[in-house]
């Protein structure tokens, strides 16, 4: 405390408190090294690839590295009125570079995507300036407009002019169904065309739902197992088990067999009389598929959280709330269910995180009504190649569910995640 | 949970209705699997129950499916096993020395950062698996590791190893740390007291985790349909495109092995987790 408060030495004559920060050092050091390996090795082939998806899907170099001379003249051009002739030369000097290259065609691909029409605007140039009938001499302006009117359109540099920066935020618009408009302002897509918030509103409904079911069915049981004597509930518990270590396909299958037309539901269904044998009902390759598969697979990862949560409540806290009074319905409310509040908080927030991002069973049982934006993004890695797009529903979907991951974290913290 | 002779009516009758829920919740668990293990002895090509089958004739019931399984002409099944057995066991080895030497790290009191880190270490569990998919295929595309068998391996390194974090940091949390002190304070250097006082007392923790790492990668299919090519195919791949294409009942019979697989996995990860509870009883 005071200055003349002796300080404690070690045997090697260094005050005690160095020697514990310096061997406090070490061990921190030691732990660390001990972790450095794994987390390395995450955020090389993990959150960097991650990263690099941001990067990808809002890319917009390609048409920067085009147009090199264009945009430096745009600089200048307020963007009002059409622009002056050496925005004019700079374009048709950039063009032929890429018409030596080979490379036109994907610029007109690309200016096409901003304003419709760019593409037979650009091939009548490349037309002229295959025949060679531009003479650089006099002014280009007035050759480029005598090519095709559209060059004397102010709009069409407007569209030029809006690709010039190295970004864009496009694609996720485009996620969200909504692009920028040739003013650059951002608008909405036609109704009959908004298919990306369609399918980010069916992810929510049924990832939604899937939890409440998932929810509604794993609560009864998970009561009963935390409740039951042990040499039951361990028999009873590989109902749970079994489910949860088997493959995902493999259930994904049984599900497709019991769901088809001619499959064992619809026969139980007209075995008691439900419907008539010649109106058996789709049950797959819809919601309702999609809906009963994903309710099974992800219910023992409802019902493990909860058991472990509720073989923690002492049976006397039960009893206790009768013995004051209250009716068996009073005091489950009452004194139970707050009790497991925690388990049905780790439970849910997990089944909505997986169920969020499920893949593999909406394609396969799913439909065409029953997909969700997971096979969105697949379908644009795969069939479409458009990567950047892929990217940016990726991450829009990641921002979800971190946000969901930051508040499990916060709630329920990662590391009292519970396996088996 | 036999009721108290006491109890009024309508609870007894609310008791039944749980009862029943219950019934109906278990069996809607299970009955699925079990659709496919007879189905997979069906005789013929449809995927429904036969009026023969029906009727127990045991002329429905064929080994046919597994015939063809086995020896089916160019069938994938044979190459798909071989890949997805060497894909697995290659991953949790990678998976159990990365996690375990992890979570040792994040069990230690001294440990930095905990929170992030920890938070870090599990996101491959939580992120959905198409958005791991496209990131772990940018990445080994660019090192020209796509469409091999060590990109497969590492990625599901990269998605098996939460799992041994969790299993193997929730074993070290019952750990008594005096004893490693004890073993230091006899002369022993750490790797030996590692290997011979750490290890055995949180194996069962390790080989859990590792039968988790095991199973995610044996039944991983999103990041493989991203990095696989026809030679890396797998087993749930093949699955993948047999569902998609025609459900035929060679699938069926590859389930049935499936199920039989997973049920031992079962087993022997119950086992585990009663020998670990076990120990860290005694402890206590």
């Amino acid at each position: 405390m005071s200055s003349e408060t002796k300080q404690i030495l070690t045997t090697d004559g260094i005050p005690l408190e160095v020697s514990l920060k310096k061997a406090e050092k070490k061990n921190k050091i030691k732990a660390f090294l001990l972790v450095a390996p794994l987390l390395l090795f995450l955020v090389i082939t993990y959150v960097f690839p991650i990263g690099e998806m941001f990067s990808r899907s809002i890319d917009d170099k390609m048409i920067t590295n085009m147009l090199p001379k264009t945009f430096k003249e745009m600089e200048k051009w307020d963007g009002k009125e059409l622009p002056p002739e050496e925005v004019f030369a700079g374009f048709y000097y950039d063009y032929k570079a890429l018409v030596e290259k080979q490379e036109h065609g994907k610029l007109g691909q690309r200016l096409n995507k901003e304003k419709n029409g760019f593409n037979s605007t650009t091939k009548r140039l490349f037309r002229n300036i295959k025949r060679k009938k531009i003479d650089e001499s006099i002014s280009i302006k007035e050759q480029m407009v005598k090519v095709h009117p559209n060059w004397n359109k102010v709009e069409y540099w407007q569209a030029i002019k809006r690709t010039a920066p190295p970004y864009t935020l496009a694609k996720y618009l485009k996620g969200m169904d909504m692009y920028y408009a040739p003013d650059g302002s951002v608008a909405q897509v036609d109704e009959d065309r908004r298919i990306h918030r369609i399918l980010w509103l069916r992810t929510l409904e049924i990832a939604f739902f899937v939890t409440l079911f998932c929810f509604l069915m794993g609560y009864p049981i998970a009561h009963l197992l935390a409740t039951l004597p042990m040499k039951y509930s361990n028999l009873l518990m590989i109902c749970v088990l079994l489910p949860f270590w088997t493959s995902l396909l493999v259930r994904t299958a049984s599900w497709m067999i019991l769901l088809q037309q001619q499959g064992i539901v619809n026969d139980f269904f007209v075995m008691i009389g439900l419907v008539a044998d010649d109106s058996r009902p789709e049950m797959m390759y819809n919601k309702v598929g999609t809906y009963v598969a994903m309710t099974q697979i992800l219910l023992p990862f409802m019902v493990l959280p909860l058991y472990s949560v509720m073989k923690t409540i002492s049976p006397s806290l039960m009893r206790a709330g009768k013995s004051l009074g209250g009716t068996p319905f009073v005091a489950f409310w009452k004194v139970y269910f707050p009790l497991t509040i925690p388990g049905i908080g780790a439970g849910c927030l997990l089944v909505f995180i997986l169920a969020i991002g499920y893949y593999i069973t909406p394609a396969l049982v799913g439909g065409a009504s029953g997909t969700l934006i997971s096979n969105q993004i697949a379908f644009h890695m795969k069939q479409t190649l458009d990567w950047s797009f892929a990217s940016a529903m990726g991450l829009m979907l990641l921002s979800g569910v971190l946000v969901i991951y930051w508040i499990y974290n916060k709630l329920v913290g990662v590391d009292n995640i519970k396996l088996g | 949970m036999a009721l108290p002779s006491y109890t009024e009516t309508r609870y007894r009758i609310w008791h039944y209705i749980y009862l029943s829920i219950c019934t109906f919740v278990f069996f809607f668990l299970i009955a699925p699997l079990f659709v496919i293990f007879p189905l997979s002895f069906n005789a013929e090509e449809f995927l429904v129950f036969s009026e023969g089958m029906k009727n127990l004739d045991p002329d429905a019931f064929s080994l046919r499916w597994y015939k063809d399984m086995i020896y089916g002409t160019k069938n994938p099944w044979g190459l798909a096993a071989k890949n997805s057995f060497i894909i697995a066991i290659f991953a949790t080895i990678g998976s159990i020395i990365l996690g375990t030497l992890a979570a040792l790290g994040l069990s230690s009191r001294h440990m930095p950062y905990k929170g992030i880190i920890m938070a870090t270490l599990i996101s491959p569990m939580i992120v959905p698996l198409i958005i791991s998919g496209v990131a772990i295929f940018f990445f080994m595309a660019k090192v020209g590791l796509a469409a091999t068998h060590t990109g497969i391996v590492l990625a599901h390194i990269i998605l098996g190893t939460p799992f041994v974090v969790i299993t193997v940091t929730a074993t070290l949390s019952g750990f008594d740390h005096s004893v490693t002190r004890a073993a230091a304070s006899l002369g022993s250097n750490p790797v030996n007291t590692f290997m011979k006082i750490t290890l055995p007392l949180i194996l069962p923790g390790v080989i859990s985790g590792g039968l988790f790492a095991f199973v995610t990668s044996f039944d991983e299919v999103v990041v493989v349909l991203f990095l696989a090519g026809l030679e890396n195919t797998t087993i749930p791949v093949q699955m993948w495109t047999g569902l998609r294409e025609q459900l035929s009942p060679t699938i069926l019979a590859v389930a049935t092995c499936l199920i039989i697989l997973s049920t031992l996995i079962l087993v022997t990860a119950e086992l585990l987790r009663r020998r670990s509870e076990r120990l860290r009883g005694i402890n206590r």
